[in-house]
């Protein structure tokens, strides 16, 4: 079993560079889902404000 | 206009795309994980070592896909350009800003002084279109780089030809016979296709999360918004 990881003595740079390609991939399925996440939060954010401020404004006109 | 022309232009528009690209997204990684789950498995413990260069050129199957996905990422994102650049195609602008960071991830893996500069290619690209305030002339600005470096990708492919340095030759051959063992093209071949697929599911997820955030003063993303937080 210890042969198996051990990779003649290659061990390091092989586990290395296939370790490097899993989390590259990783963090590439990640990243775009909380770019939308955050820019949805953002957008509904602003939204609710203008909401409250368009309710304050009626509110002082009445 | 014909149904396939309607619909590739609708395609085009924002929220259009935005559906599309989250129904489609998830098949590029599910078409991609088995296949790189098998060609990483087989690479790292079915086939043989080499004669030559023992365990150590097991990185083969991760080093050879990502070389390629930088010069195809690089195809695409050029294609995109042009498209943008001719018919001013918003989507086209930014599916191509898009592969920019997506071909950087793969360059890591670079190969020679043409990958270096393929590299500072993708990263001026990307550079470019962060420098320019205006969203949409950023990106015509960084498609039109996009478009001159392309001469760098056949650089590439025939650096190895051309010039004799550490790199071995091509060993895989569409035209004549591959000189590499054909127990070790099973896996590169898996380990080709998952990282196409994958890239298209990461190109559309990317896309659709960019699209979202250049059209977020729009109606649709605010509807959108307010669904997703009540």
């Amino acid at each position: 079993m210890s042969e198996l990881f051990d990779m003649g003595k290659y061990g390091f740079y092989v586990w290395s560079s296939y370790a490097l390609f899993a989390a590259m991939l990783v963090w590439d399925i990640v990243l775009p889902r909380l770019r939308e996440r955050r820019v949805l939060r953002a957008v509904a954010q602003r939204a609710q404000r203008e909401r409250a401020r368009k309710d304050t404004k009626s509110e002082n006109a009445a | 206009m014909n149904a396939l022309l309607l619909w590739f232009h609708q395609l085009g528009s924002p929220p259009n795309f935005h559906a599309f690209a989250g129904r489609w997204a998830p098949w590029g990684y599910a078409i991609a994980i088995p296949l790189l789950a098998y060609g990483i498995y087989s690479g790292l413990f079915v086939v043989p070592a080499d004669y030559q260069q023992g365990d150590s050129y097991r990185i083969l199957f991760v080093h050879v896909p990502s070389a390629w996905m930088s010069l195809f990422i690089y195809g695409a994102m050029a294609a995109n350009a042009f498209i943008a650049l001719v018919w001013r195609i918003k989507l086209s602008e930014t599916l191509a800003m898009c592969c920019a960071p997506i071909g950087t991830w793969w360059t890591w893996d670079a190969r020679l002084t043409s990958e270096l500069v393929l590299l500072f290619l993708y990263l001026g690209v990307m550079g470019l279109y962060a420098a320019i305030e205006d969203r949409r002339a950023a990106a015509r600005a960084a498609c039109f780089l996009a478009l001159i470096g392309v001469v760098n990708v056949p650089i590439v492919h025939f650096s190895v030809t051309w010039w004799n340095t550490l790199h071995q030759g091509a060993t895989i051959k569409l035209i004549g016979k591959s000189t590499i063992d054909s127990s070790m093209v099973a896996p590169l071949i898996a380990m080709t296709l998952g990282t196409k697929a994958w890239f298209v599911g990461s190109l559309l997820a990317r896309a659709r999360a960019a699209m979202l955030e250049l059209e977020s003063g729009k109606d649709w993303v605010k509807r959108m918004a307010l669904r997703t937080s009540a």
